[in-house]
């Protein structure tokens, strides 16, 4: 019985793999890879590259979900971030822009942080109150238009290249092994799993439980600004009205996908990613296959209902009896 | 002070108020919808312009997207009795109270940019709105027109599913096409009428369409889509505007930047300015007493690169697109 539970992280490699294959059956192309003016070109370039903000944010997210917070107010903070580094980008240098933008991020992480962590706000109505109030914000620096730049260092970030991979892909893998070292090579994600799991418990342990909320709230906003520059330099223009819209759901979904509880505790970085880049491999499959647009949403919904089956024990427990009733009937 | 007194004094008041409005200058109050894009900021100061012009005094109301900002700011300005209310209503249905307080106060009212709901009909003078499926045959039309007789793979970008801009002005360019054996849509997805998604879409079109090489012609919704998707040709390293035609509708200053560069070949469009059509209905009304058809159908002018693309953008730029 316990070796039908999926170990950790299998059920997402095995759904990877199946999507993966699926994609390559709709689009026989799927694999092909070539270098296109210094760049790596193909599909599987386009799921890592359209699968960076997602990722990014899933990597923020994925830690306030580790406390039992939750951060609804990403997709904002990328608009505001966004908007901010593309209205500074043709008078600024890069190194000014970054720091604007990825400033806001911060500063939107302290007031999440500070609205839950020390006013005790749940996190779902603390953020919320971002999520609206950040929209309009960036509507507000960007005037309601969308604020086109050429400067070609920002652009550098969503479209340029090192070795053939795209920037934005190599930003995500940075981001992915900093925030490892960080919270795995110290005891901090132990603690933040430890807040997560029992707030109180830890509090009387000597976890400074606050700081650890206050912590990954403003982590989230940075890398919420992060993918909101990316974002805004992939299309060379900040688009207040739609940038990173409803993509915190996106982030809540791949860090769930990647096996984190919402009710806190556990938690594992490279699977939120996997989770990200499982909804992008979905995502780009579904513009390969050629379906009328009105499935998009339907098949997400069937694709992401699978892979959550797959990762419920009590599911595959029943699975397992079944096929066992199978087998002795036969 | 005497009730003789007090009637004088609010007799001269009155009349002092009345005098504005008695001068030949039209008062219109005009109920925006809000600044919820581009186009709807245009469409305000194209309003503000063209009143100017005219010597009409518009007094713009922004609803903030919401109905009962634009009910209010009806009602008062039927309290202020306006010569004419022009009224860009942010949904088709509700409206029947207070336009029957307009009727009530003999106020016209003129609808711009979107009909309401069919049972209000008597309940306005005229409707000024562009007809989103003749868009889509204009563009239809132009690609056929320019593709003549060889054959052409067309790949679409939709605006969000659902919205009935983005079925009518498929179901335009359908029409167009459909006369033309050699004109065939190969693919058709949403871009969400926003640049990022129309920049992915389009990297998985060309991806889909051997590197692009089979694509003849794109045709976006929307000008944004059709941004993006240029960014994601030349990404791809192909020559949109040469290799690849583009067509798309709205004419946005930003599409006219890429039609100057070369790297975009036409656009139809969605005029921002509803007022002036309203504006001479109105005053042909007040005049003459002209009624004027329910519905005044606005130009869907057609864009290229022969209607020199930077003089437009420089025109366009200024308007909050």
């Amino acid at each position: 019985m316990t070796a039908l539970l999926p170990r950790r992280g299998l059920a997402q490699i095995l759904a990877l793999i199946v999507i993966l294959a699926v994609d390559r059956i709709v689009s026989p192309q799927f694999f092909d890879l070539r270098l296109q003016d210094g760049r790596l070109f193909g599909s599987l370039i386009d799921v890592l590259n359209r699968g960076t903000p997602v990722a990014l944010l899933s990597l923020g997210m994925v830690l306030v979900i580790a406390t039992r917070g939750i951060d609804l107010s990403v997709g904002a903070v990328m608009a505001i971030s966004g908007a901010i580094a593309a209205s500074l980008a043709d008078t600024h240098s890069l190194a000014v822009v970054l720091a604007a933008a990825l400033g806001a991020g911060l500063i939107c992480g302290l007031w999440n942080g500070f609205l839950v962590a020390v006013l005790g706000m749940q996190p779902i109505v603390a953020t919320l109150i971002l999520m609206v109030a950040g929209r309009g914000i960036a509507q507000l620096i960007t005037e309601g238009r969308i604020v086109t730049f050429s400067s070609p260092d920002l652009v550098w970030l969503g479209n340029g290249a090192v070795l053939g991979v795209p920037m934005p892909v190599a930003i995500a893998l940075g981001m992915l092994i900093l925030t490892g070292a960080v919270v795995r090579g110290s005891a901090l994600g132990l603690l933040i799993e430890a807040t997560g799991g029992n707030a109180r418990a830890s509090e009387l342990a000597g976890v400074g439980t606050r700081a650890m909320i206050l912590a990954v709230y403003v982590w989230c906003g940075i890398c919420a600004a992060l993918a909101g520059v990316i974002a805004a330099a992939d299309i060379m223009g900040a688009d207040a009205n739609n940038a990173g819209l409803w993509l915190e759901l996106d982030a809540i979904l791949a860090v769930v996908i990647g096996g984190t509880s919402l009710f806190g505790g556990r938690f594992s970085l490279v699977l939120a990613v996997l989770g990200a880049l499982i909804i992008q491999t979905m995502n780009t499959g579904i513009l390969l296959s050629g379906y009328p647009p009105e499935f998009n949403l339907l098949v997400k919904a069937v694709v992401v209902m699978t892979v959550l089956l797959l990762q419920s024990p009590k599911f595959s427990g029943i699975a397992g009896i079944a096929a066992r009733l199978r087998r002795s009937k036969a | 002070m005497t009730l003789k007194a007090l009637f004088a004094a609010s007799a001269t008041a009155a009349l002092l108020l009345a005098l504005p409005a008695s001068a030949a200058e039209l008062t219109i109050g005009f109920s925006q919808i809000g600044s919820e894009s581009g186009w709807r900021a245009a469409e305000t100061s194209v309003s503000k312009q063209e009143a100017a012009k005219r010597k009409v005094n518009l007094k713009i109301a922004d609803a903030q997207q919401k109905q009962e900002n634009q009910i209010k700011a009806i009602r008062s300005f039927i309290a202020q009795n306006v010569d004419a209310i022009f009224l860009a209503p942010v949904v088709s249905t509700g409206w029947d109270s207070v336009l029957k307080e307009a009727k009530e106060a003999k106020i016209p009212v003129v609808l711009l940019d979107r009909d309401i709901d069919p049972s209000g009909k008597e309940l306005y003078l005229t409707a000024v709105t562009s007809d989103s499926v003749h868009e889509g045959e204009v563009a239809g039309d132009w690609l056929a027109k320019t593709v003549g007789a060889k054959a052409c793979n067309v790949v679409e970008l939709q605006g969000t599913v659902g919205a009935s801009v983005a079925a009518n002005r498929k179901k335009g360019f359908d029409t167009a096409i459909a006369k033309h054996a050699n004109l065939k849509v190969v693919r058709s997805q949403t871009g969400d009428f926003t640049r990022a998604k129309g920049k992915e879409v389009m990297e998985s079109f060309i991806k889909a369409e051997g590197g692009g090489k089979s694509i003849c012609a794109v045709y976006a919704h929307n000008d944004d889509m059709m941004v993006g998707a240029i960014q994601a040709m030349k990404e791809a390293g192909l020559k949109p505007g040469k290799e690849i035609l583009t067509v798309s509708i709205d004419a946005v200053p930003d599409i006219f930047k890429a039609m100057a560069a070369g790297e975009a070949n036409a656009t139809v469009e969605l005029t921002p300015n509803m007022a002036g059509p309203a504006l001479d209905a109105i005053a042909a009304f007040k005049a003459k007493g002209t009624v004027p058809p329910k519905w005044i159908q606005t130009d869907s002018k057609l864009y290229t690169a022969a209607d020199d693309p930077q003089k437009v953008y420089d025109s366009k730029k200024g308007l909050g697109y």
